[in-house]
C-alpha cells in the first residue's frame, strides 16, 4: 500500500505518519479500507496541514464511517497528532509486531496504555467455554475471574446444555413473510407488466399481449429483546444460541440484550462460529446475572433504537420472566409505546414451564395487556413450537392471548377489591 | 463538477452569504467531495439542515437543484428512467416497428438520476439523494454503479454516462444502516446539532426580526432542551420556526406561559411535550435567563 501511495504523492514523510495512524486505527478496532487510507492522503495534500482543524476533518471525512466511530477517532487522533512523542513511540511499537505487556507497563498515562494494548499481543478473550472450568484455573486474572462470576452457569449440567445447543443449531426456522413492494414477473400475477409487454410485442407480431407481474415476498425483520437478569440466567446462554441460529438463517434480525441496561449485540451475534460470536457478546455486556429494570431499558430501546432498527414493520421477540421490581406506569407506558411501534410484539417467558401459571404479578399484569402472542421458552419443544409458529404468529394475534388478558384483567380487579375493602 | 474554491475557508464565506453558516467539519467534507468530484454522505438527526446544504450549494453556484426523494419500493423507473408505453404503443399501432426503434432514447422518459448524468446549461448539477435510509438495500446496491462510474446503464440501450460528474449529496435520517459499500464511495459527516455560538448566528440570519435577546434566550433554551432526554429533541429547523413563531406574537422575551403555548412547535411528540411544559419548562427558561444574566455581567 505504500508504494500505491507514494506514486501519487509528493510528501512521503506527512504520507509515512497517515498510514502509520490508519494503523493505529485498525488496531483499535475502526474498519479502514485501502481505498480510504488512499483517500486521507488526497484530502491531506488538498485541504494541507496549515489549519490542524480542517486537517482533521479532512481526514476524519474519509475514515469515519459510522457515528460510533467519531470518539474513537478523535481521541487517537489528538494522541498521535499532538503528543509530541507518541509517533516515534507507535513506530517502535509497529516494527516488532509483537510485545509483551510487561515492556510496556512503564506508561503512565491510561490511554497510552490502552492503544499499546492494541498494538501489542492482545489479551485472550474471557470466554463462555472457561465457565466450566473456573474452579480448577487459579491463574485467571482478577478481570477473567470478575467475569466469570458475572457469567454463572453452574446450575446447568455442562452435558445437557451440550445437547441443546447442538439440537438448537438444527432448528429450521420458517420465517415469516412479509409483501415487498417490489415485483416480478408471474403468470398467475395480476398487475400488468407494461415494460415486458411491450418488450414481447414484436414476437406476437405487434400485438401487445399483457404479461403479468405480482408483489414479491420479502422476509419480515425481527427484532429480539433477552432479558439476562439473574432470574433468567438458566436461558440466557441457550437463548444467545437460538438468536445466533436465527440470525445465520434470517438477514434481518437486530439482537439486544438488558439486565440493568440495554445492549445492541447485532454486530457480535453476526460472527459465524457461534462460541466466538458469544464470547463477543459476553465481552459487550457487564450487567450479567444482575437485577431488572425492565422498564428503563424498554424505555431506552423505544428512546434510542426504536427508529433505527424498527424500520419495515418487524416482528418483536420480548424473552422475559418480567419479574419486574419497580411497579410502576412507566412499564406499561413503554410496553404500549414499543407494540405500538411494531408489528407484533411477542412476549416469551420460560414462567410458562408451570402449568398452574397464572398472571398474578403486576408486572406481568401490565406486559401482557400490550402483547400480541404470550408463549413458552423454556424447552426445546418450546422453541421448535416457536420456530414453526412465527410466521403465523405475525400474521394473525395468537388466539389464546386473549385469554391471558381476560385471566390478568381478573386478577386486577379482585386486587382492586382487596384493596378497597 | 470542478470547485472554484480554493480551501474550506472560501466556501464557508461564500454559504455565509447565502445565509447558509457552515460547520467546520462539514465545510471540509464538502469542500473535498467538490475537489474530489465524489458524493458526500450526510447523516444526522432529522432537522439539523442536511437538505438546506444542497439546495443552498446549488442556489450557490448557480447549479440545477435535482432532487430524488427516497421512500420504500423506490425503483428504478422512479429514480432513474421509464419507458413511455404508451407512445410505444402507438408508435406499434401507427406500424411497423422493430423492436429496436421502440427501445430507443425517443421512448425514454428520464427521472432523476438520468437527468443528472445529462448535460445541463448551467454546469452539472446538484444531484440532492434525500432520505436514502427510507429506500430498501435493492436501491442502494442500484446506487453503487451510479456513484462510483457515473454511469447508468439500461439493458436494451447500454450504458449512459455523465459528460461532467455532478455534484451528489446523500442524507440520512439513520433510521437503518447504510451499506459499508455505498459509504466507502461517499465522504462522510455526520452533522451534529450546532455549537452556541453557531446556532445564534443561524438564527440572526434566518430570523432577523427577533431581537438579539430573543435569539439568545430561544437558542439556549432549545440547547437545554437537548440535553433532556426526550424522544426527538428539536432540530436547528425547529429552533428556527420557534423563533418565527415568537416574532409573529410579538414576543420580545420569553415566559413561562409563551414557552408553554408554543411548545408544539419544537416538540413533535405528545410524550415529551408532557414531560416539557408547566413547571420543567419554567426551570429551564429560569435557568437559561440566569445564565444569560451572568454572562452579560462578565461582559461588562
Amino acid at each position: 500500500m505504500t508504494s500505491a501511495i507514494a506514486a501519487i504523492t509528493p510528501n512521503p514523510k506527512l504520507d509515512e505518519n497517515i498510514l502509520l495512524f490508519i494503523r493505529l486505527l485498525r488496531a483499535i478496532g475502526m474498519n479502514v479500507g485501502t481505498a480510504s487510507a488512499v483517500d486521507a492522503v488526497e484530502a491531506a495534500q488538498l485541504v494541507g496541514i496549515g489549519n490542524k482543524r480542517f486537517f482533521f476533518h479532512a481526514l476524519s471525512s474519509c475514515l469515519v464511517k459510522r457515528p460510533e466511530d467519531r470518539h474513537v477517532f478523535e481521541q487517537a487522533f489528538f494522541l498521535f497528532w499532538q503528543a509530541p512523542k507518541f509517533q516515534e513511540r507507535m513506530r517502535d511499537l509497529l516494527i516488532p509486531q509483537i510485545k509483551t505487556h510487561t515492556e510496556s507497563d512503564d506508561t503512565e498515562d491510561p490511554m497510552l496504555r490502552r492503544l499499546e494494548d492494541a498494538l501489542g499481543s492482545p489479551d485472550v478473550p474471557p470466554s463462555f467455554n472457561e465457565a466450566d472450568q473456573i474452579e480448577i484455573d487459579a491463574t485467571a486474572t482478577v478481570s477473567d475471574r470478575e467475569f466469570l462470576q458475572d457469567m454463572d452457569f453452574r446450575m446447568m449440567s455442562t452435558a445437557e446444555i451440550k445437547a441443546a445447543e447442538e439440537a438448537i443449531k438444527s432448528l429450521r426456522l420458517v420465517l415469516p413473510r412479509k409483501p415487498s413492494r417490489r415485483y416480478h414477473a408471474d403468470a398467475q400475477g395480476r398487475l400488468i407488466d407494461m415494460r415486458q409487454s411491450l418488450k414481447s410485442a414484436p414476437g406476437y407480431f405487434g400485438a401487445v399481449l399483457p404479461q403479468w407481474r405480482r408483489r414479491r415476498a420479502e422476509d419480515r425483520p425481527i427484532v429480539i429483546l433477552l432479558d439476562i437478569s439473574g432470574s433468567m440466567e438458566n436461558y440466557t446462554r441457550l437463548m444467545l444460541h437460538f438468536m445466533h441460529t436465527l440470525m445465520r438463517q434470517h438477514k434481518h434480525v437486530n439482537a439486544f440484550i438488558f439486565g440493568t441496561k440495554l445492549t445492541n449485540i447485532t454486530r457480535a451475534l453476526r460472527k459465524r462460529d457461534v462460541d466466538e460470536a458469544l464470547d463477543a457478546v459476553a465481552d459487550a455486556a457487564e450487567d450479567w446475572s444482575g437485577g431488572t429494570r425492565i422498564a428503563d431499558s424498554i424505555g431506552d430501546f423505544n428512546r434510542n433504537w426504536s427508529r433505527r432498527v424498527l424500520a419495515g414493520s418487524p416482528l418483536v421477540l420480548l424473552v422475559t420472566d418480567g419479574l419486574e421490581k419497580q411497579h410502576d406506569e412507566k412499564l406499561t407506558f413503554e410496553i404500549e409505546r414499543l407494540q405500538k411501534s411494531c408489528h407484533r410484539l411477542v412476549w416469551l417467558n420460560p414462567l410458562l414451564r408451570f402449568e398452574e401459571f397464572s398472571p398474578k404479578s403486576l408486572s406481568i399484569r401490565r406486559i401482557l395487556a400490550h402483547v400480541d402472542a404470550f408463549l413458552p421458552i423454556h424447552s426445546l419443544n418450546a422453541m421448535s413450537g416457536l420456530v414453526a409458529g412465527l410466521a403465523k404468529i405475525a400474521q394473525n394475534r395468537d388466539g389464546r392471548i386473549a385469554d391471558w388478558q381476560r385471566q390478568a384483567r381478573q386478577y386486577s380487579t379482585e386486587n382492586e377489591r382487596e384493596t378497597a375493602q | 463538477m470542478k470547485s472554484e474554491f480554493q480551501s474550506p475557508q472560501d466556501l464557508i464565506t461564500a454559504l455565509e452569504q447565502e445565509s447558509y453558516i457552515l460547520g467546520e467539519g462539514l465545510a471540509v467534507s464538502l469542500f473535498l467531495a467538490l475537489r474530489r468530484q465524489r458524493p458526500l454522505f450526510l447523516e444526522g438527526e432529522a432537522g439539523v439542515g442536511k437538505t438546506e446544504v444542497a439546495k443552498t450549494l446549488a442556489r450557490l453556484m448557480g447549479r440545477d437543484l435535482i432532487r430524488l426523494q427516497c421512500y420504500e419500493g423506490l425503483d428504478i423507473n422512479q429514480a432513474a428512467y421509464e419507458w413511455n408505453y404508451s407512445r410505444q404503443l402507438i408508435a406499434i399501432q401507427s406500424g411497423g416497428r422493430a423492436e429496436d426503434d421502440l427501445f430507443s432514447h425517443e421512448f425514454l422518459i428520464e427521472r432523476p438520476l438520468l437527468q443528472a448524468l445529462r448535460p445541463h446549461e448551467n454546469g452539472a448539477p446538484v444531484l440532492l439523494i434525500d432520505e436514502l435510509d427510507r429506500a430498501d438495500e435493492a436501491f442502494e446496491a442500484f446506487l453503487l454503479e451510479m456513484l462510483s462510474d457515473w454511469q447508468i446503464t439500461v439493458p436494451e440501450l447500454g450504458s449512459i454516462a455523465a459528460t461532467e460528474p455532478p455534484m451528489v449529496i446523500i442524507t440520512s435520517n439513520r433510521t437503518r444502516e447504510i451499506h459499508d459499500a455505498l459509504k466507502r464511495r461517499c465522504f462522510y459527516h455526520w452533522v451534529d446539532y450546532p455549537a452556541l455560538e453557531t446556532e445564534t448566528a443561524i438564527l440572526a440570519r434566518k430570523v432577523p426580526g427577533a431581537g438579539e435577546a430573543l435569539q439568545q434566550e430561544v437558542v439556549r433554551f432549545v440547547q437545554s432542551l437537548r440535553e433532556e432526554n426526550l424522544f426527538k429533541s428539536p432540530g436547528v429547523a425547529e429552533t428556527i420556526d420557534w423563533a418565527q413563531a415568537l416574532v409573529e406574537l410579538n414576543c420580545v422575551a420569553l415566559d413561562p406561559q409563551t414557552v408553554d403555548s408554543t411548545m408544539g412547535v419544537l416538540l413533535k411528540y405528545q410524550d415529551d411535550i408532557n414531560r416539557i411544559q408547566g413547571s420543567e419548562a419554567a426551570r429551564i427558561l429560569s435557568e437559561v435567563q440566569t445564565a444569560l444574566l451572568s454572562s452579560e455581567i462578565n461582559n461588562r
